[in-house]
Order: structure tokens, then C-alpha cells, then sequence
């Protein structure tokens, strides 16, 4: 009876590689560091605006165009039309942030359900569906994106939809790589062979084997698809006034820097610090889960 | 290598066909027509000018229609600036794209070639650490960031150089945004050259050739070199396409009247025939600059026989 129990006491505790690759991103200080960056510029952007007296399409008369002050709690100054930076910038944020959300979520389905299936179908299959990447690839995306909003008028989810048919080409490649590799491991044969239809071979066996990869590269692609929204209103194609945007407030600080220069400093260094600790981010979750260093 | 290349153009038509296509069909699917406006026109009026444009006939009739114009040479009418054809609207901007575009490429190529071959030379030197900072730069300060920080130096705080427009190609105009398209890709191709060189050199060749007392220059020169720069060019291809979107961004900042500045112009006024043509022809060149970068990877890269 005693002997039984320490037995049961001693059984070594079990360690996913989940579990071994959490332990590896939090021993990367910069990472951990970009990621309470970046969440806290997510809670500030996602509850600022309500909490701040300013809001983000209300004009002060009295302070146009003013530097950073304490007064009127402009901490980031105001705009030539007298409106506050601070919630502007946060509002720009929430939608850069939005974006980027949707158009990653919406390009990384497409791409793990696309290179799962080319890469389980193999053959003709596999053939076809990769060559359609292949001629994606070599299409400016952006231009397409350009000429969705001259067809269909400026419309925030479009944008999304445009951004995200391109996005999912890599997504794509590397989850078909993958999928050939499982594809071949004896548990897929096990599962084949007691007849489990392919459909449940896929969800159940091959996709959940993938979301390393998929994590790395969906956190890569979070920062491109920021950057690209980030163009098109720069260009004037994104969203419009009075709603914004990082890259319009980065254009119409850009505009007057020689004589305001913080209407440019706050949007640009709101958008370089999340690209950054994005980009740290992803550095972090390849550091911890490449297959390679299992 | 020649059937390597007819394979090629094989998969290259397809996808100009494909692109041609849906961009064609993204315009029928919106309503209204070019000639709804609020001006009445006369029954006859509207019949022939929809008969001039073809616009009385089926979508497919047009379609081929237009298919047979692009392979003229053809890019059609634009729709807002009256009496110019999209082909006359291109050969005023396309000049300007490639001069601004082209010069950047190859000053970004041979710069950041260079600085990579040093950095590698020297390692965790000076030269060595303000590559890889560069790189760090451009890979956080987008070309719209970048752009204005350029002006707001060069323009502004010494006022050395116009802060934008353009004077029939005069450098004083092209400085700038030639500067801004070059920082962008030369820290990605020197930071590539770097890797690829530090690792040719640490190959067994590379000893080989030392042990036999060539001296340092000539083992880079004659031996590392090639096979180094085979990554570069590899990832030219891929960077001139990303390379479009931030020579459109510096365009529009800069206010030149090339290719960019034109497709987002057509994009504000809605000018559906314009953007379809910039589309479909900066399309063409992308991908007929991808065959050209993997010919020559082929050429470079003797392991590589198609």
C-alpha cells in the first residue's frame, strides 16, 4: 500500500512541448516585453477613448493646432482643427489594430485550410492549388487593393478583404510543407486504416500537428497587414473623416511637421513601437517553437 | 535552359490572363455605367456613346473586345481626363517611375551589396554594427514614416533640397525620393549579403583557397562572391514587387507624376479604365521581372539545371 503511493508520488510530471515552449518565450525578455507593450497599447486604445474627456470628432475652439499640454487634458496636443490627439491616436489604434485582427484571422484560415488540403490531396490536386498561389504571388497585391477601393468606394471592410486575399500565400506554402511531412507519420496511417473519413483525418490528426508553425507565421503576418492599411490611408484610400486611422494621422501630420511637429511623433511612434514588439513577438514564438530545435 | 524558359512564359500567361480577368469583372459587378451622370443626355447621345465605347454589346463581346485591345498595345480611354488614352497617361509616367525606381534598385544593389561584403569582412565591427542597425530601421520605419523624415531633415532643418514635385527629371528633385527608396532595400540586401557571405566563407572551398595562399581579396573576388550572392538575387525579384508599394507611397509624397502617383490620382477620381490598365501592365512587368531574376539565378547557380 505505501509502496504504491510513493510510486504514484514519484511518476515523473509530464511536459507537453506546449508547455516546454511557454518556458522558452518567457525566458526571452524581449519578447515578454514587446507582448506587455503591446497589450498595453491594445487596453489603451480599446478603453482610452471612453475614459479620456476629449472625444475623438469634438473641436476646441480655443486650442488649435496647440503643443502637448496638461490643459484639457491634451497630453498629445491637438490637430489644426482643434482636436484632440490623444484620442485620435487611440481611436487610429483601434482601428490599425482592428484591421490587422481581421485581415490575419481571415488570411490565416484561408492559408491552413488551403495548404492542408493541397498537401493532404497531393497529385493533381496539390498541383493546381499550389500554381494558383504562385500566380497570386506575382500579383502586386496592393494595386488590387487600390483598384477594390476605386471600384467599391472606401469601405473599411473591404480594405480587410483586400488585404487578407493576399495575405495567405505564405500561410499557405508552409502549412502544405507540413502537411506532406504528418501526412506520412504512422498515426495517420492508423487513423486511415481504421477508416476514419478524410475530412476528420485533417481537422482532427494533421491541423492541430500544424499550429506551431501556424502561430509563427500568423504572427509575422499581423505587422505586414498593419503596415498595408497603414499605406492605403496613408494614400488617402483607407477610412474617412472624421473616422481615422494611424496611417491618416501620419499624412496629415506629415502635412504641417515643420510647424507641429507632434502631430506626426505620436502616430508614427505609436505605429513603430507596436511594429517593433510585433516583430519581437514573432521572433519570441519562432525562437519557441521551431520544430527544428524540438 | 530553353525549355525551362518556354515553361516558364507557359505558367506567366495564365496568370496576366487570370489578373486581366477579375480585374475586368470587378468593374461590371458595380451599378451604374460611365455615362450615368446627372446632366441629362439625349436618348441618341447616350446610344452612341455606348455604342462608341461598346457598352450595347454583351459583357463577353467586350470582354474579348478589350483582350484583343491589350494585345494591341491598347490600354483604352481613360475616363476622367478627356482626350487622353491610358497609353498616353503610362508613356508620361512610366519614364519617371523607372528613372526614380531603376536608379534606386540599382544603387540599393550595389550599396548594399557592398556594405554587406564589408560587415561580413569585419565582423562585429563599426561598419559591421551600422548595417545591421540600418536593417533594424528599415524594418520598423515604414516608407511613410521614412518619407517624412527625409523631408523634415533635408527640406526643412537644412534647407538643402525641394521638399517635392518634379522638374522634368532634374536630380535637384530626384535626390530625395531616390534616398528614401534606396534606404528601404538596401538594408534588406545587405543584411542578406552578410549572412550568405559569413557563411560561403566558413565552407570548405573557401579554406582550400586560402591554404593555397590566395590572398584574401581574391578568395572573395574569384571564389565566395558568386555563390554569395546567389541569395541576393533571389530575393531582388520579391523585393522590387514590395518595392512597388513603397515607390507609390514615395510618389504620392513627393508628388511625381509617375505610375504611383497616377494609379492613386485614378483611385481618388474613381477612374475605373485608368486603374484597370496600371494594374494589369505593372502586373506584367512584375511577373516578366520575376522570370528575369530566375533565369538568372539559373545562370549564376551552376547546381540548377531545368
Amino acid at each position: 500500500m505505501a509502496v504504491s503511493t510513493s510510486i504514484a508520488d514519484a511518476a515523473p510530471v509530464g511536459r507537453s512541448p506546449w508547455h516546454d515552449a511557454r518556458q522558452r518565450f518567457r525566458r526571452n525578455r524581449a519578447a515578454v516585453a514587446s507582448l506587455v507593450v503591446l497589450a498595453l497599447i491594445t487596453l489603451a486604445c480599446v478603453f482610452g477613448p471612453t475614459l479620456l474627456p476629449n472625444a475623438f470628432d469634438s473641436v476646441d475652439w480655443n486650442l488649435m493646432s496647440a503643443p502637448p499640454t496638461r490643459a484639457g487634458w491634451h497630453l498629445f496636443g491637438t490637430d489644426d482643427l482643434g482636436r484632440d490627439l490623444l484620442v485620435r491616436t487611440l481611436i487610429g489604434g483601434r482601428i490599425s489594430l482592428m484591421v490587422g485582427l481581421l485581415a490575419t484571422v481571415v488570411s490565416t484560415c484561408i492559408g491552413v485550410v488551403w495548404g492542408a488540403v493541397a498537401g493532404f490531396a497531393g497529385g493533381r490536386v496539390d498541383g493546381v492549388m499550389m500554381r494558383i498561389v504562385d500566380m497570386a504571388y506575382a500579383v502586386p497585391y496592393l494595386l488590387v487593393a487600390i483598384l477594390v477601393v476605386t471600384v467599391f468606394g472606401r469601405d473599411i471592410l473591404l480594405v480587410v478583404g483586400a488585404i487578407a486575399a493576399f495575405s495567405w500565400l505564405d500561410m499557405a506554402r508552409v502549412v502544405r510543407g507540413q502537411t506532406l511531412s504528418i501526412k506520412s507519420r504512422e498515426f495517420v496511417e492508423a487513423a486511415r486504416a481504421i477508416g476514419v473519413p478524410t475530412w476528420r483525418i485533417i481537422l482532427q490528426h494533421v491541423v492541430p500537428n500544424l499550429l506551431g508553425v501556424v502561430v509563427i507565421y500568423t504572427s509575422i503576418l499581423v505587422p505586414g497587414v498593419i503596415l498595408s492599411e497603414s499605406v492605403l490611408s496613408f494614400l488617402g484610400l483607407g477610412v474617412q473623416e472624421p473616422m481615422t486611422s494611424w496611417g491618416v494621422l501620419i499624412h496629415d501630420g506629415a502635412a504641417v511637421m515643420g510647424a507641429s511637429p507632434w502631430m506626426i511623433l505620436f502616430p508614427a511612434g505609436a505605429l513603430s513601437i507596436t511594429l517593433y514588439c510585433a516583430n519581437f513577438i514573432g521572433d519570441g514564438l519562432r525562437d519557441a517553437l521551431d520544430p527544428k530545435e524540438r | 535552359m530553353w525549355a525551362y524558359v518556354v515553361r516558364r512564359l507557359l505558367v506567366t500567361i495564365p496568370t496576366v490572363l487570370a489578373v486581366v480577368t477579375i480585374c475586368y469583372l470587378l468593374l461590371h459587378v458595380t451599378p451604374g455605367g460611365p455615362f450615368d451622370s446627372e446632366r441629362k443626355v439625349s436618348e441618341a447621345v447616350l446610344a452612341n456613346l455606348q455604342a462608341k465605347y461598346h457598352l450595347d454589346l454583351p459583357l463577353w463581346k467586350q470582354y474579348l473586345l478589350y483582350l484583343n485591345d491589350l494585345l494591341h498595345g491598347d490600354l483604352g480611354a481613360s475616363f476622367r481626363y478627356a482626350d487622353w488614352s491610358v497609353n498616353d497617361l503610362v508613356a508620361r509616367a512610366l519614364p519617371v517611375s523607372l528613372a526614380i525606381g531603376g536608379t534606386a534598385m540599382a544603387i540599393a544593389v550595389v550599396v548594399g551589396v557592398g556594405l554587406g561584403i564589408l560587415a561580413a569582412l569585419r565582423q562585429n565591427s563599426a561598419v559591421d554594427v551600422a548595417v545591421m542597425l540600418l536593417g533594424n530601421i528599415g524594418s520598423v520605419l515604414p516608407s511613410f514614416v521614412l518619407g517624412p523624415v527625409l523631408v523634415l531633415v533635408f527640406a526643412i532643418a537644412l534647407p538643402w533640397l525641394p521638399s517635392g514635385g518634379w522638374d522634368d527629371f532634374a536630380p535637384r528633385y530626384m535626390i530625395l525620393p531616390i534616398a528614401l527608396l534606396t534606404l528601404i532595400n538596401m538594408s534588406t540586401i545587405g543584411r542578406i549579403m552578410r549572412g550568405s557571405l559569413i557563411e560561403v566563407l566558413s565552407s570548405n572551398f573557401i579554406r582550400t583557397a586560402r591554404a593555397k595562399g590566395l590572398p584574401m581579396r581574391l578568395v572573395v573576388m574569384r571564389h565566395a562572391l558568386r555563390p554569395a550572392l546567389l541569395p541576393v538575387v533571389s530575393v531582388v525579384g520579391p523585393l522590387a514587387i514590395a518595392s512597388i508599394t513603397s515607390a507609390i507611397v514615395t510618389e504620392s509624397w513627393f508628388s511625381i507624376p509617375g505610375l504611383g502617383k497616377l494609379i492613386v490620382n485614378g483611385a481618388s477620381d474613381r477612374d475605373y479604365t485608368l486603374v484597370l490598365g496600371l494594374v494589369v501592365l505593372v502586373t506584367v512587368l512584375a511577373v516578366l521581372l520575376n522570370l528575369i531574376v530566375d533565369l538568372a539565378y539559373a545562370w549564376l547557380d551552376p547546381k540548377i539545371r531545368y
